[in-house]
């Protein structure tokens, strides 16, 4: 017989996520991701200015803060047919590379290493053979007997004073940690140590943009004049700010998070063959070096693969509206043609429908809709978006620079590609990827110096911002890849005005609901099989769960082109 | 704050037991005396409150939000911060940081709110949706209504973070499909201080924290509940670009050579001149920068209904330029009676059995805002 057990709120996360996952002989054998706040922006964006749209979906998350500008902008100068200035293309490249390195550091360290690492047996630990493991891994500099002595005394004193904060009731001593002692020690130092540097790191949108989180973006360009020869502008000394930052940036991450991922992957190898799930991915790619409509300049590129097969990768076209689509089969929704329907998200259409129990409840509906997300399919085909997809489609599509970062770790761990398609392979691609973010971050930096030497300052192309320019009706499509995968907006613009927005987020192909034909989504596929030591006490389910890093903000939206909503609502 | 019957260890004898030495305290403390506006000697007062006062606990919710107001708070940069507030003020739950999830995570909840009733405070990230039963946010398979009502009833005081805990913010924009909701129209009887911006910056969270747990008591808060240290000045009123407001320099497009001399953002759009913040004074992230100081105007995003104040690139209406200081403030004037008026204006139950509870909440906000 199996049982029901249910994680509501999953911590450690952006959002508001809910699991019920069935156990069954120790192993999960079925389970449900639900989404469980709504905000509906996509209707609050109806009539406003297109200008105006990055700033509102800015605000759909504050974790992966600027995707969504980014992509809002590119929308827009999509729809209005504006090519940005290749210095903005760099300072929007920069400010890419800026999210990515913070977004990964905090994921890994303050989102996910507790899954790994076991915050009390680090008390056990010998300070001294501490230190030698961690100077072997790495030469970065904090790692004397002294350091972890130290901390551990801290630590000790903390747990000891019965107020344990945010670690409170937390899984210490589980089964399923395997972390000697000494490395929990490093964990714990690098936790802490992670949580210092992050807020330096996103100092460069605010040099940018102006503050962090929300930095500003501008339809056109950036703001952020080029004042070579004045205070107020981007200067020298500004940009010596930044390649400083992005040097720090790049040495925290080669000497204290990826040797951290390198020590603890090893004691945990047997999740190289669990949480694999769907086996099918995408990206849409991003970080263009010749401008954005040149998608083959892109650092990342896009693709599609399709069950685990890395010798075809597949392409995308967003403007083709038999490609990507959303089914509300299983969300909180109606479509006016009926519930088995997939639209394109330039015809997106929906109506909340909130059809669940009446709160306070216990379980879900899971045989009926239970999810705010709706559940986006590529094809028809259920896909996972992230880290692991543009690694594998970098790989895939035979990139030098892939090909160098995983085969090499593929190596030193002595695993095969398939481990890739794991848990583990998902917390592995994210460490991989910032690799290379953190030396692109350092050219995009250099092509912006050697642009400005040759006397080009433009910032912003400003033609067609006045909208007495533009068509009566214009509709576009922005892409990017968010950190936590592809992310796309499409705009329908009428009369000055915002007819229609929609954004189909990484979060929402990652956590949907399944789809009318029963089909999980990829949170629910990697649930499948996952090994449960007491049920009482998950951690294993978050591990897979947090290996994907979810964003559950971002992943609920809705747009009601009938402003009726709430009377149509109905209550069970 | 009153003291808990078991002795804690203070925030001086956590700090010394954690490796820090005194100067470190004394350098933290004179930053944070800084922040607060206080003279020189209130670092010896925070020094010393800080020195005598147990750990207090935190209770930190999360409903309609974007997470940004947690992350803006773990930016805070003074050089001890992220360990004293996060470690010392014994955060006991936060779905964002915390260890734990599902019943564990909602037990350590329940566990202080019973250990400490009366003594912890309540932080709040997000608006309530209060339309359909509260349905639009649910966390542990209950309505964030319920959640706000059951975690207030024993907080010493709320600390509402950010626009959306303290005007809705961007989900309660027209029309506020959601009925997304602010906390001081929910709950009556406890002090409540707002926090707004979209993010309030960093060191502000860390400061008003600072504050009550330094002097015992709120910081002194303005009429609509902000306090003053932070928010009782525009950020045209301490902006560096306002010289050139005064002069008639305006920057005309984006890009151009006004642009690139740093001129005034206020014919882009600039809405500094109505928008209480502390921006221009502490600037961002350790005072790196803000959004005029990178090119783009202020658009007032700690202000009550911002996002329908007009386009963001619109000039603001009514407010002929030139440095004609009595127009200038007259705006400043206005702009807060819209804040007092706008207040009112939330909340549509459309529910039935909720809308008497609802209608009375309302009631009940209405009068603890009259409390404040």
């Amino acid at each position: 017989m199996s049982q029901r057990i249910v994680i509501d709120p999953v911590t450690r996360i952006e959002g508001h996520l809910r699991i019920e996952a069935e156990i069954k002989d120790g192993k999960v054998v079925n389970a449900y991701s639900a989404g469980t706040m709504v905000r509906l922006l996509e209707e609050i964006l109806r009539g406003r200015d297109p200008r105006d749209a990055w700033a509102f979906v800015g605000r759909v998350c504050g974790v992966c803060t600027s995707v969504h500008s980014l992509a809002s902008c590119r929308t827009v100068e999509d729809a209005l047919g504006i090519v940005i200035p290749p210095n903005a293309e760099m300072v929007r490249n920069i400010m890419f590379c800026t999210q990515y390195m913070h977004d990964h550091v905090v994921h890994f360290y303050h989102l996910h290493a507790l899954d790994w690492v076991d915050l009390v047996s680090a008390l056990k630990a010998d300070p001294k053979k501490t230190s030698e493991i961690a100077q072997s891994i790495s030469n970065w500099p904090k790692s004397s007997p002294g350091y972890f002595s130290d901390l551990q005394k801290r630590l000790t004193k903390f747990v000891e004073s019965g107020q344990l904060g945010i670690f409170a009731n937390g899984y210490w001593g589980h089964p399923a940690y395997k972390l000697p002692a000494e490395v929990n020690l490093i964990g714990v130092a690098h936790y802490l140590e992670a949580l210092e540097w992050q807020k330096e790191i996103v100092k460069i949108h605010t040099i940018f943009g102006g503050k962090n989180p929300h930095p500003n973006y501008l339809v056109g360009g950036m703001a952020c004049a080029i004042g070579l020869d004045d205070v107020s502008g981007i200067n020298a000394e500004r940009l010596a700010y930044v390649h400083q930052l992005l040097k720090d940036a790049k040495t925290f991450i080669e000497q204290v998070y990826i040797p951290d991922l390198l020590a603890v992957a090893p004691y945990y190898l047997d999740w190289g063959a669990i949480g694999g799930g769907l086996g099918s991915f995408m990206a849409y790619g991003d970080l263009p070096t010749n401008g954005y409509n040149d998608p083959s300049s892109f650092k990342f590129p896009s693709g599609v693969i399709l069950n685990k097969d890395i010798s075809k990768v597949h392409d995308v076209d967003l403007r083709n509206d038999s490609e990507v689509q959303e089914f509300v089969s299983r969300s909180w929704y109606d479509y006016e043609e009926g519930n088995d329907a997939g639209l394109h998200p330039w015809k997106g259409e929906s109506k909340i429908n909130y059809t669940g129990p009446k709160p306070p409840y216990d379980f879900l509906n899971v045989e009926e809709k239970y999810s705010y997300l709706k559940t986006p399919r590529w094809k028809g085909n259920a896909v996972e978006v992230g880290p692991l997809a543009r690694v594998l489609i970098g790989y895939a599509r035979g990139r030098e620079d892939f090909k160098e970062v995983v085969d090499s770790t593929l190596a030193k761990l002595n695993v095969p590609v398939t481990a890739l398609f794991s848990t583990l392979g998902r917390t592995a691609a994210r460490g991989l990827e910032t690799i290379l973010i953190s030396q692109w971050g350092l050219e995009f930096y250099d092509q912006l110096i050697s642009n400005l030497r040759n006397g080009d300052t433009h910032m912003a192309n400003m033609e067609k911002f006045n909208p007495a320019r533009w068509e009566f009706t214009a509709q576009g499509v922005g892409h990017s890849e968010a950190p936590r995968g592809a992310l796309a907006h499409w705009i329908v613009i009428e009369d000055k005005k915002i007819k229609n927005y929609q954004l189909v987020v990484p979060t929402t192909w990652n956590a949907s609901p399944r789809d009318a034909q029963g089909n999980m989504s990829a949170y629910e596929a990697a649930l499948v099989g996952t090994p449960i030591a007491d049920p009482e006490q998950p951690v294993e389910i978050l591990r897979t769960v947090h290996s994907f890093d979810p964003c559950l903000a971002c992943a609920v939206h809705l747009y009601d082109e009938h402003g009726k909503h709430i009377s149509k609502v109905k209550v069970m | 704050m009153t003291n808990h019957p078991t002795r804690r260890p203070t925030y001086y004898e956590e700090l010394r037991g954690k490796g820090y030495s005194r100067r470190d305290f004394m350098k933290f403390c004179t930053t944070m005396a800084a922040y607060l506006g206080l003279q020189a000697s209130g670092a010896a007062q925070i020094a010393s409150a800080l020195q005598k006062t147990p750990r207090i606990p935190v209770i930190w919710l999360h409903f309609q939000e974007c997470t940004c107001c947690s992350e803006s708070f773990i930016r805070s940069s003074h050089p001890i911060v992220a360990d004293i507030i996060i470690d010392n003020i014994s955060l006991d739950y936060t779905e964002t940081l915390m260890a734990a999830s599902g019943h564990q995570a909602e037990a350590a909840k329940a566990k202080t709110m019973k250990d400490y009733h009366g003594e912890y405070i309540l932080c709040v990230e997000g608006s309530v949706p209060v339309a359909n039963d509260g349905v639009y946010c649910c966390i542990g398979g209950k309505s964030a209504v319920d959640i706000l009502q059951e975690s207030a009833a024993g907080a010493k005081a709320i600390l509402c973070w950010g626009s959306c805990a303290c005007n809705g913010c961007v989900q309660s924009a027209k029309p506020n499909p959601t009925s997304a909701t602010p906390i001081h129209k929910l709950v009556k009887g406890k002090p409540i201080i707002k926090v707004p911006g979209c993010p309030p910056i960093g060191e502000v969270m860390a400061g008003v924290l600072i504050h009550m747990i330094t002097f015992g008591r709120l910081p002194e808060l303005d009429r609509v509940g902000r306090p003053k240290a932070f928010y009782s000045k525009r950020v045209h009123d301490t902006c560096y670009r306002r010289p050139f407001y005064d002069a008639g320099l305006f920057v005309e497009t984006f890009d151009d050579e006004n642009a690139q001399k740093g001129y005034c953002l206020y014919k882009v759009g600039c809405k500094g001149p109505m928008t209480y913040n502390a921006c221009g004074a502490m600037r961002w992230n350790n005072g790196t920068s803000y959004p005029i100081q990178s090119g783009h105007g202020c658009f007032g995003c700690s202000e009550e209904n911002f996002w329908d104040n007009g386009p963001i690139y619109r000039q603001m209406a009514n407010f002929p330029g030139f440095g004609i200081e009595s127009n200038a403030d007259k705006i400043g004037i206005i702009a807060a009676g819209v804040t007092a008026a706008g207040i009112a204006a939330h909340a549509v139950a459309t529910n039935l059995r909720k809308k008497k509870l609802i209608h009375n909440l309302v009631e009940e906000g209405k009068e603890a805002e009259k409390e404040l």
